[in-house]
């Protein structure tokens, strides 16, 4: 019966300057017992691992900043650091040709222009604020505009797509390619979820197909195949193939990311719309699709990042797209070609840039739809 | 005319019939005509004839003079070799990473997050061009190699590594370890079911070891224990003996796993987060051990959750191995690009192409159902 005791027999006195506050309150060190020293296995992975940093996080800062060569010295200012530095000054040098390809020169200011609005048209649809009909307005100005400005005309001087190269490519191959699949993603994932058995299947084996072949396969279509199908004598230039099949590949994908939607959107609604009287076509288009969409979004926004991602795979069938623009400018000039490394690396800043970018967003919006619903 | 629901279904259907059969026709047509005028035989049979390209790596015999058929053989087992290797090492590494991620220690879990952040945002074809050059050009010419003990010599042509030397031994010790296995396999069943009718466990650690290693000591023991090893010897302008990993499967192997372990990390993370806190809480509670409740409790859990997501990451990264054909390594797709390069055969070598990747689609699928199968939730 020990708790029955009067306090004052087994409490010490208090101490004079008021009670203590308890151990393991707030302030650094209290913040770092608790993370990283809270028992001896992890005060040795913390050890271990600041060891290790200590001994990788100098020679990587030399090399990539301190020891570098930024200036624009050309080819010796980096061989005078090699082995040592990092050699930024290859990108100096090839900067206009890694982000535009073989454009002519003195037109660079389009694609220029081209990237600054397909990036604005991006981010205009990354806010809520434009998620409305007005969207799809937008997004007819936007391509457009962009096509406009590759190809020229209207005032422009017209350039040829076998042309167009670098990072404009990459945002027309990516950017074009889910404005289009889009539709038919929809249609696809419409079709899987219909009770008609031949627009089922065809659905079906169509996604299911897609989804089971790597996208070199497809773009190998595309490059090597697309030219028998077509008659004799007509001819489709590379880059409107491989952006047909790329078209092609992620509706399958999108299709899918479309029916978790579909399939998400409670019985009821369906029903409540056939109640009401409304045909098939305005059901889907006005009560279904809608709540479904809103759904899918971050579904969407993957599949996106993916298709960014991917547009890389261009490189294999020789299209200029950013990752082939930045091979080629190293590979073909040997006095740069040592420091392809360096080249490479801006590359994969630049998508990293887009794509971190794109996840983050993405992470942001499931938690925000998420809120929506709670309320 | 067309009021009723079921006829307007029956329109559509017959419409998308009549576009799918009027495109298609459209398209063949067009494509005997071309085939037809560039006088290219339209069939199979080109797979018989003499193939004519050598392939670096191979694993499988094969030449030069060997049928196109066999080199699609070839690209396919080096295909399967670097997934299913590329699966092993990115699932070690994913797990192990999405446990990082959800360590206690800070420091830990941010090094984890920041390792994901960076790999899954960069195009995968990058980072193979990056390890590739990292293999080529960074490490030292053939005759400079880098020693590791007189066994391993490491340098641009690859790693090249000391190796038993042939013995009909080492071919007595593969099947014993396959046979070793499989009773290890039947000995867990039996004592499991043993448990679940008396309650008592009989021990299954030991005897799996013994099983596994002893059998195959035993069966290289039992052929006279060969110890001889071929080491590699510089030798002109190579080394002559012993095994090489070449710098291109290198990096398709690191590139692949690498990538992939990001993203099977944070399907691990989202699987160990499911699992609610109370079960393992309680199993604490109960008085077991950090290990078993780990491998009892927490475990089979989240892989009801982890097992469908690593599917598709297994498939992604079986898929994505055809960018070997980007670095030179001689997978189905790059077998493929050389054969329809020499003989015009493009549909013919896009088939099997597709067919075989939807093939290895479906297996991966199969597999990893019937696993699925077995961990799933059994409702009442």
């Amino acid at each position: 019966m020990a708790r029955l005791q009067p306090a004052a027999v087994t409490a010490a006195p208090p101490p004079a300057g008021g009670s203590r506050p308890p151990p393991g309150g707030s302030g650094p060190v209290a913040w770092m017992r608790a993370n990283l020293f809270s028992s001896f296995w992890n005060s040795v992975a913390t050890v271990v691992t600041l060891a290790l940093l200590a001994w990788i996080v100098p020679k990587v800062l030399g090399w990539m900043i301190l020891d570098a060569s930024w200036g624009a010295g050309g080819v010796a200012q980096c061989d005078a650091v090699r082995g040592q530095g990092a050699c930024w000054t290859v990108v100096r040098e090839k900067f206009r040709f890694m982000l535009f390809g073989v454009y002519p020169f003195e037109q660079q200011w389009r694609p220029a222009v081209a990237v600054a609005v397909l990036c604005a048209l991006l981010v205009v649809s990354a806010l809520r604020r434009f998620w409305n009909r007005w969207l799809v307005l937008i997004w007819i100005v936007g391509t457009s505009t962009t096509f406009w400005l590759m190809a020229g005309g209207l005032g422009l001087p017209p350039v040829r797509s076998e042309q167009w190269g670098g990072l404009p490519v990459t945002l027309i191959l990516a950017i074009f390619g889910i404005a289009f699949a889009f539709p038919l993603g929809i249609l696809l994932a419409l079709g899987r979820r219909s009770q008609l058995p031949i627009v089922r299947a065809f659905s079906v084996i169509y996604i299911e197909v897609v989804r089971g072949v790597p996208l070199i396969t497809v773009l190998f279509m595309a490059s090597v195949m697309f030219a028998l199908f077509v008659p004799e004598g007509m001819r489709i230039d590379q880059l409107l193939r491989a952006q047909i099949a790329i078209i092609l590949f992620v509706a399958a994908y999108l299709a899918e990311a479309v029916r978790g939607g579909l399939q998400a959107v409670p019985k009821g609604q369906y029903e409540a719309a056939e109640a009401l009287g409304l045909s098939y076509w305005q059901a889907t288009g006005l009560i279904v699709m809608p709540q479904a969409l809103k759904i899918s979004i971050p579904a969407i926004v993957n599949s996106f990042i993916s298709l960014f991602k991917d547009t890389s795979l261009v490189v294999i069938i020789a299209i200029y797209d950013f990752a082939y623009a930045v091979k080629k400018s190293v590979e073909t000039d040997f006095a740069w070609k040592k420091y392809f490394i360096e080249a490479f690396l801006f590359s994969i800043l630049v998508y990293w840039i887009f794509c971190f970018a794109m996840s983050k967003y993405s992470q942001w919006l499931e938690r925000e739809l998420a809120r929506g619903d709670r309320h | 005319m067309f009021g009723s629901e079921r006829q307007r279904g029956i329109l559509y259907q017959v419409l998308l019939l009549a576009i799918v059969v009027g495109v298609g026709w459209y398209l063949v047509s067009n494509t005997l005509h071309n085939l037809s005028s560039r006088q290219i035989q339209v069939g199979f049979g080109f797979l018989g004839k003499e193939a004519g390209f050598e392939i670096a790596e191979k694993h499988i015999a094969y030449e030069a003079s060997d049928s196109y058929g066999r080199a699609f053989l070839v690209g396919m087992v080096n295909t399967l070799l670097v997934a299913a290797l590329g699966i092993v090492v990115a699932t070690v590494l994913g797990t192990l990473l999405g446990v990082a991620r959800l360590s206690s220690n800070w420091l830990i879990a941010r090094l984890a997050s920041a390792y994901v952040e960076v790999m899954r945002n960069v195009p995968l074809l990058l980072q193979l061009f990056v390890w590739y050059g990292l293999f080529t050009e960074l490490l030292p010419g053939v005759r400079e190699a880098i020693d590791v003990g007189g066994w391993l010599f490491i340098s641009q042509r690859g790693f090249r590594f000391a190796w038993p030397a042939p013995h009909a031994a080492w071919a007595a010790c593969g099947w014993a370890l396959l046979a070793g296995v499989a009773l290890a396999a039947a000995w867990a069943r039996l004592a499991s079911r043993h448990q679940a009718a008396t309650g008592v466990r009989r021990p299954t650690g030991l005897p799996t070891l013994a099983l596994v290693v002893g059998l195959p000591v035993l069966a290289w023991a039992a052929y006279g224990a060969p110890t001889a090893v071929e080491v590699p010897v510089l030798e002109g302008f190579d080394f002559q003996g012993g095994r090489v990993v070449s710098p291109e499967f290198m990096a398709l192997l690191i590139g692949l796993s690498t990538y992939t372990a990001a993203f099977i990390a944070e399907v691990v993370r989202a699987g160990i987060l499911a699992v609610p806190r109370g079960q393992g809480e309680a199993a604490m509670a109960l008085g077991l051990t950090p290990g078993q409740r780990l491998r009892l409790i927490t475990l089979p859990q989240a892989l009801r959750v982890i097992i469908p997501p690593m599917t598709s990451q297994y498939l992604n990264l079986t898929k994505n191995s055809s960018l070997a054909v980007a670095i030179g390594y001689p997978d189905l797709v790059a077998v493929a690009n050389t054969t329809m390069n020499q003989t015009g055969q493009a549909i013919e070598a896009i088939a099997i192409l597709m067919a075989v990747y939807l093939t290895i689609s479906l297996l991966i699928s199969l597999l990893m159902n019937a696993y699925n199968n077995r961990v799933r939730l059994v409702e009442r």
